[in-house]
């Protein structure tokens, strides 16, 4: 018999017993996991039929957090690893939840492939400029400009454009948020998961630890502030003009919101097409 | 913030927070990006040596939930609920699925007003 | 136990090569997903599957590279599917971090690899066994693995069913072992009915999901899995993980974890060890081979006997485990052991180190792109001979 008591709405969501996680005061990853049990809830999707997978890093532990079916997978094959489990069990909704280093480094080939074949998953990557988990690396991400422990001196390569890369990919959805802007996460997110095909959500959150601290931009909540401040909401805006300069303006929105036969339909018709009868899908 | 005391405007819901204090890590987002702002830092340190959030302006509170929403911990949330209702049971989200203990009820600091 | 779907199995007699036969196998074994990326002298196997899959209810995608499709087939494997994916040499390189993720998780599933030469790009076209050990001992961590040699079409079909029994039954990575020459041997196949081909399936949990801890092994020290979309909200990870699939740093976690994983599979070693023997009663001399090196190795045996020498053969057709107690029991009889493979010495260490000392150990090496010349057998069985 149960008692009647108050409880936090994410908490059927989590695993609780899991807590406190691992992540740094200040990290935006958790806020981005609590917008992400409201869009579950949002969806009204059966959570039984929601799974998870995640691959390597800080934000690759979200998998283990959630309460779903869940996968923690290794570095940058998230998304293949996805890619199999939602072609073998298409009535899940599969979430790929992941940081920038694990699904646009290790990982870029899978993301600009399974965004060309428009594999029915949803991506969610939380980028937060470094690899936090080995110490503050360089990533392929990070600003021109903005140090890190592999580049000592300032970073001086060009960073990936993430909502273009996405968009000119093939993915179906695609928008950005900052750990701030967390009714639009929370919206986007719901939005994504009703979404049929390659759906992309870019959340810029603090590593308070290695990526603020190291450019001396303060804490976590410093760079909530500067998100606040330095934000604008373009929805609709053309992905190419997305960069993102270090301590720049940031454009969010929903970029890119299309239809387009996911990979499964377009490999069903194409079998029916050519096999009629024979085929056995 | 004036108590609804006319009865014109009487307001059909208060807030409340409710604070699980060992998962907070102080990062302050709660406190930072409250609307009516009515959270503090405890001066109490919690089981990790953190300063939870504390409620100081109970009637302040509109139960938005906005706290809750950028909880990196999952440490804290907002509940609006009806004014004749006893706070506890009249939770608009119910009874914990997990059990009694699953968000650790004993350790969740309550407070609220009108 | 269970059999396939009739209308997926091409019952009756085939004139096809190991490749061939090797996707018939899958296919009657109930596979009904792979992924791979073209790879030279393994690409037929998939292409065949690509053609048969929408024939059968099965899916294959071929992916963006060996990476992609080494985790595919993981992410089928759990979504409920019986998963493989085909690859050589480089591929296979690709795959060792996903083969121990396998290991890890525990996720049925068969890797092939045809064999070819290498080191590195090497002989694409060539045969060559030089990848033994790294079957063994190719991904990182302390893990074990569970490898088939077949050496004729006839037992690509036939072991390619066993690799994915094997999979099912011990949760373990399979890896079938082939080489170009017996991927590319075309003989007669023959494919019995449906209703004669045993299939272990899943060992799914029965257990309600309050009850049910995703990593605590049955009574063989194999845990029961349960199917995802079906509320047991179960974790899956790379990490040392106890018995909720939880990760944990502990050491604990991680003696009782790796010991097990190790454990389920050299604990069943002799349930799993599987050889083919050719007049080993008198024999004073054991030729080991396997794959087709074995065939070149039995056209020695025979003319060694022809000479009157005492030569017999052993075939590890389950390479790993390796057969290591048979091996023993022959070394306390045999004058020596011959190893004939297609490197410069990869099972022979096996041989030797299971024979410790008690019979010779000699290797005929070859560092592939052909066939051993049959008279270089015969003319070290000669010189161990006299």
């Amino acid at each position: 018999m149960s008692v009647m008591v108050p409880f936090n709405p994410v908490e059927p969501f989590l695993r609780s017993e899991r807590m406190p996680h691992i992540w740094c005061s200040g990290c935006g990853i958790g806020t981005t996991v609590n917008c992400f049990a409201r869009a579950l809830a949002e969806s009204k999707l059966p959570l039984d039929k929601v799974a998870i997978v995640s691959g390597i890093g800080c934000t690759g532990r979200v998998a283990g957090y959630l309460n779903l079916d869940s996968f923690h997978t290794t570095h940058g094959r998230a998304i293949p690893f996805a890619t199999g489990l939602k072609l073998a069990n298409p009535e899940l909704t599969v979430v790929v939840y992941s940081g920038d280093g694990d699904l646009i480094a290790i990982g870029g080939n899978h993301f600009i492939h399974a965004a060309r074949r428009n594999v029915d998953i949803k991506v969610i990557c939380i980028n937060n400029f470094i690899y936090g988990m080995t110490g503050g690396q360089v990533a392929p991400t990070t600003p021109v400009g903005a140090t890190a422990t592999t580049a000592p001196y300032g970073c001086f390569e060009r960073p990936f454009n993430l909502p273009y890369l996405a968009e000119s990919s093939g993915a179906v959805y695609v928008a950005r948020w900052t750990a701030y802007h967390v009714r639009y996460i929370a919206h986007s997110m719901a939005e994504a998961l009703r979404k049929k095909g390659f759906s992309f959500i870019e959340i810029l959150a603090p590593c308070p630890t290695l990526y603020q601290r190291r450019n001396k931009l303060g804490d976590g909540l410093e760079t909530m502030r500067y998100y606040k401040q330095h934000s604008v909401i373009r929805h609709g805006a053309n992905t190419r003009d997305l960069n993102l300069d270090f301590q720049g303006e940031i454009t969010l929105g929903k970029f890119v919101d299309i239809e387009r036969p996911t990979l499964q339909q377009t490999m069903g018709q194409r079998f029916r097409q050519v096999l009629r009868e024979r085929y056995a899908g | 913030m004036p108590a609804a005391t006319t009865g014109v405007k009487a307001r059909k819901f208060r807030g409340e927070v409710f604070i699980t204090e060992d998962r907070c890590k102080e990062c302050g987002f709660c406190i930072e990006f409250c609307p009516p702002k009515v959270l503090e830092f405890s001066k109490e340190f919690n089981r990790h040596g953190y300063h939870p959030p504390i409620l100081v302006n109970e009637a302040g509170c509109t139960g938005c939930d906005l706290c809750g929403l950028y909880c990196p911990d999952f440490a804290i949330y907002g509940l609006r609920v009806p004014v004749e209702s006893p706070a506890a049971t009249a939770s608009a989200a119910g009874v914990s699925p997990l059990g009694n203990d699953a968000s650790g009820v004993e350790r969740v600091r309550q407070g609220g007003g009108i | 136990m269970s059999s396939p779907r009739r209308s997926a199995v091409l019952s009756g007699a085939h004139f096809m090569d190991g490749n061939h036969a090797a996707c018939e196998g899958a296919i009657a074994a109930g596979a009904n997903f792979a992924a791979g990326y073209p790879i030279t002298p393994s690409t037929e196997i998939v292409e065949r599957f690509a053609s048969r899959a929408p024939l059968v209810g099965a899916t294959f995608l071929q992916m963006e590279d060996e990476l992609a499709s080494s985790i595919a087939i993981l992410g089928a494997a759990w979504g409920g599917a019986k998963a493989f994916t085909v690859t050589s040499g480089p591929g296979f390189s690709l795959m060792m971090e996903h083969i121990g993720f396998a290991a890890m998780t525990e996720t049925p599933c068969v890797f092939v690899n045809v064999q070819r030469g290498g080191p590195s790009t090497g002989l694409p076209t060539l045969p060559a066994q030089a990848d033994m050990m790294q079957a063994r001992w190719g991904s990182h961590g302390d893990y074990e693995i569970i490898a088939l040699c077949p050496n004729s079409p006839q037992e690509c079909f036939n072991l390619m069913i066993d690799a994915f029994n094997f999979s099912e039954q011990y949760r373990n990575p399979v890896l079938l072992m082939m080489d170009e020459s017996v991927g590319h041997m075309t003989e007669k196949v023959v494919i019995p009915p449906a209703d004669q081909i045993d299939i272990i399936p899943r060992r799914y949990t029965s257990k309600a999901p309050s009850e049910y801890l995703p990593f605590k092994p049955a009574s063989d020290d194999v845990p029961e899995m349960a199917r995802v979309g079906e509320g047991y909200h179960f974790h899956v990870t790379g990490l040392t993980h106890d018995e909720h699939g939880y990760p944990s740093m502990e050491w604990q976690t991680q003696e009782a974890l790796v010991g097990r994983l190790v454990g389920k599979i050299r604990a069943h070693a002799d349930d799993l060890t599987r050889t083919e023997e050719k007049q080993l009663e008198d024999a004073e001399i054991v030729l080991v081979a396997y794959g087709i090196s074995s065939r070149v190795a039995l056209w020695a045996l025979q003319k060694a006997r022809e000479e009157g020498l005492r030569v017999g053969l052993l075939r590890p057709i389950v390479v790993w485990p390796f057969p290591e107690k048979r091996i023993r029991e022959l070394a306390q009889r045999v004058k020596a052991f011959v190893v004939v493979e297609l490197n410069y010495g990869q099972m022979v260490r096996e041989v030797e180190r299971a024979a410790a000392g008690r019979a010779r150990t000699i290797l005929v090496p070859h560092a592939g792109g052909a066939v051993h010349p049959p008279e270089s057998i015969v003319k070290v069985l000669r010189e161990v001979g006299s």
